[in-house]
C-alpha cells in the first residue's frame, strides 16, 4: 500500500482527496453512499454572517460537459452552523473545513472568529471568489489589494489553517495568489467557477435568473490545471487544486501540476460515491507505477 | 437509506410517440419505496448530457424486485434514455425525496401528462390501505395520457382531454367529478394545472399535496439548485419535496408562473 498522506500547512490529510464547497452539503447528504472517514477532508457549504436564501430559481443550467450555477451562497448562517450543524458533523473522522464567505471584511472576520472557536474545525477556506453574489465574493478576489486586505484582516482573528479560495476570473491568478500569500494565507485553493452564461434560444431568455453564473464540471479542468501549475510554481505555500475532477487520473493531473491536495466538486452530483473511487484509483495508480508515497509525484511537472 | 444500484432493463415499451416505459430489475432486494419518490438516472454516451435525470417512480413490484419508470421524451437526456434496450444496465441513485402521505378516506388524484407517472404507485398504496381514490387524468389529447389501463384496478378513473378525444372535453379542473366531495387531493403535472388544483384545494380547505418538478443537479439536497420558494424559504425540491403540502406554498401558488 502506498502512502497517500499529504499535508496542507498544519492539516494532515489521510489522502489528498477532499470535497469542494457547495457540492457536498455538510457531508451528511453523502453518508448513505460512502464512508466519509475515507476522505482526506470535507469543505462544507459556504457560510456567511447571516442566513441567506440565495438567488431565485432557476439557478442551474446544464452546458456541454459542465453546468452553470447561480445558487448565491444559500446557507443557514454562521450562528446556526455553530449551534446546530457543527454538533452533527464534528465527529466525522476526517478534516472538516468551513468555507467562509461574506459581503464585507467585517463579515468575513466575524464568521472566521466564530469558526475559530470550534475545536474540530482545523481550518477555513476563505471564499473571495464566489461569482454569484452582488456584494463581496468575487469582488474581493479579483483585485490583489482587496484580496490582501481581507486576508490580512482575517489572519488577525483566525489562528488555524487559512486557505484562500481563488477565482479564475482574473488576468493573472498568480498576482492574486502572491498577494494573499504575502497577506498571511497558509494555502490557496483554486479554481472557483468560471463566470459564464447560457441562453435558451426558444424562450429567448437566459437560463439563469441571474443571467450569469459559475461554470464547473469537466469542461473547466484544463483551465484549472493550467492555473494550479502556474500558481504552484509562483508561491511557497501549498496549493489545493480543483476544477472538473471526476476520476483518479484527473486528480493526478492536479497533483503532478503541483497541488498538495485536490477537491472534487460537480462530479459528486453525478456519482455520489466518486470521491472514494478516486481514493482507490490513486492507490491503484501508485501500485502500478511503484510509487511508495504520493508526495513523490506532487509537482513533478 | 439511499442507494446507487445498477438495474437491468427487463422490459422497454414504447407508448405512442412521446412516452416509453422501462421495467427495471434490482439485482437483489428492492428497498421500500414511498409513492412520489423518484430516481436519478445516469445518462451515458451523450456528450451534451453531464447530469443525471430525475424521473419519478411509476410503479413498484416488491415481489419481483422491479420498478417501472414512465418517461416522456422532452430533451437530450430523455431522448438518449429512449434508445436503451432490454438487457442493458441502468444506474440509479434512489429512492430520493419526500413522497405522498397517503392520507384521506376519499382522495382525489389529479395527473396531467407525464405527471400521471407517480400516481400509479400512489393509487396502489391507497388500495393497500383499503381506500379507493378517484383518479382524474388529463392531457391535451388521448395520446398524451399513456398507460391509462394500468390505473383502472386501483380506483375510479375518469379523463379530461382538451380536444375531447377521451372523457370530458376541457381541463381537469373543469371536469364534472373535480368538484365532488374529497378529503384529500394529490396532484402532479404541468405547473399551471397543479396551481389551479392547489388554489381550489386551499379555497375549499381540502388538504392537498403537489409534486413539483424543478431542474436538479444532485437529487440529494447538496447542490441547492432545485429550490422552490416556499413559505418557509427556499426548499430543495429533491429533498424536502418533490411532494409538498400546498399550504406551505402560498408564494408559489400566488406567483404567475
Amino acid at each position: 500500500m502506498a502512502k497517500l498522506e499529504t499535508k496542507i500547512h498544519n492539516i494532515v490529510l489521510k489522502n489528498p482527496v477532499m470535497t469542494a464547497s457547495g457540492t457536498f452539503g455538510y457531508g451528511e447528504e453523502f453518508a448513505d453512499f460512502i464512508d466519509l472517514s475515507r476522505l482526506g477532508g470535507i469543505v462544507v457549504k459556504g457560510t456567511t454572517g447571516e442566513r441567506r436564501q440565495g438567488n431565485p430559481y432557476p439557478r442551474m443550467a446544464e452546458t456541454p460537459s459542465g453546468m452553470l450555477n447561480a445558487v448565491g451562497l444559500q446557507n443557514v448562517g454562521v450562528e446556526t452552523f455553530c449551534r446546530e450543524v457543527y454538533s452533527r458533523i464534528k465527529d466525522i473522522d476526517t478534516n472538516i473545513l468551513v468555507n467562509v464567505s461574506g459581503s464585507s471584511i467585517e463579515e468575513y472576520c466575524r464568521v472566521a472568529e466564530m469558526i475559530d472557536e470550534l475545536e474540530n474545525i482545523p481550518g477555513i477556506e476563505l471564499n473571495i471568489s464566489c461569482p454569484n453574489v452582488k456584494k463581496g465574493g468575487m469582488g474581493f478576489g479579483t483585485n490583489p489589494d482587496m484580496a490582501s486586505q481581507v486576508v490580512e484582516a482575517v489572519r488577525k482573528v483566525y489562528h488555524k489553517t487559512l486557505i484562500v479560495k481563488l477565482t479564475p476570473n482574473v488576468t493573472s491568478v498568480v498576482d492574486i495568489a502572491k498577494a494573499v500569500e504575502q497577506a498571511g494565507a497558509d494555502s490557496v485553493s483554486l479554481i472557483n467557477t468560471l463566470l459564464g452564461m447560457a441562453i435558451d434560444v426558444e424562450r429567448q431568455r437566459p437560463y439563469l435568473s441571474t443571467v450569469t453564473g459559475g461554470l464547473s464540471g469537466p469542461c473547466v479542468k484544463p483551465v484549472a490545471v493550467r492555473m494550479v501549475w502556474q500558481v504552484a510554481h509562483a508561491v511557497q505555500i501549498p496549493v489545493v487544486g480543483l476544477g472538473g475532477i471526476s476520476c483518479a487520473a484527473d486528480a493526478l493531473e492536479f497533483l503532478m501540476a503541483g497541488a498538495k491536495a485536490v477537491q472534487v466538486g460537480t462530479a459528486n452530483f453525478i456519482d455520489p460515491a466518486v470521491t472514494v473511487k478516486i481514493v482507490d484509483g490513486l492507490q491503484d495508480y501508485c501500485q502500478r507505477h511503484k510509487i511508495e508515497d504520493i508526495n513523490e509525484i506532487i509537482g513533478i511537472i | 437509506m439511499k442507494h446507487i444500484t445498477d438495474f437491468v432493463i427487463e422490459k422497454r415499451e414504447q407508448l405512442g410517440e412521446h412516452y416509453f416505459s422501462l421495467v427495471l430489475r434490482h439485482p437483489g432486494k428492492l428497498p421500500p419505496i414511498a409513492a412520489g419518490q423518484f430516481v436519478e438516472v445516469e445518462v451515458k454516451n451523450c456528450r451534451e448530457v453531464l447530469l443525471r435525470r430525475p424521473i419519478s417512480i411509476h410503479d413498484v413490484d416488491e415481489e419481483r424486485n422491479t420498478l417501472t419508470l414512465l418517461i416522456q421524451v422532452v430533451g437530450k437526456g430523455t431522448r438518449q434514455l429512449s434508445t436503451l434496450k432490454e438487457g442493458e444496465v441502468l444506474n440509479l441513485v434512489y429512492p430520493l425525496g419526500h413522497g405522498f402521505a397517503v392520507e384521506g378516506s376519499r382522495p382525489l388524484l389529479v395527473g396531467g401528462g407525464a405527471g400521471i407517472a407517480p400516481l400509479l404507485h400512489l393509487a396502489k398504496c391507497y388500495k393497500r390501505k383499503g381506500v379507493v381514490p378517484v383518479i382524474l387524468l388529463g392531457g391535451r389529447t388521448k395520446e398524451l395520457i399513456p398507460v391509462r389501463e394500468a390505473f383502472e384496478p386501483y380506483g375510479e378513473v375518469v379523463y379530461a382531454t382538451e380536444d375531447g378525444s377521451l372523457g370530458e372535453k376541457g381541463l381537469v379542473t373543469h371536469h364534472s367529478r373535480f368538484a365532488d366531495v374529497y378529503d384529500h387531493i394529490c396532484t402532479c403535472g404541468p405547473t399551471p394545472m397543479m396551481k389551479a388544483v392547489g388554489r381550489y384545494a386551499v379555497e375549499k380547505g381540502i388538504p392537498c399535496e403537489v409534486s413539483l418538478e424543478n431542474m436538479m443537479a444532485c437529487g440529494i439536497g447538496a447542490c441547492l439548485c432545485c429550490v422552490c420558494d416556499t413559505d418557509e424559504g427556499h426548499k430543495c425540491v429533491c429533498k424536502e419535496g418533490p411532494v409538498f403540502d400546498v399550504r406551505k406554498l402560498t408564494k408559489w401558488l400566488d406567483a404567475a408562473r
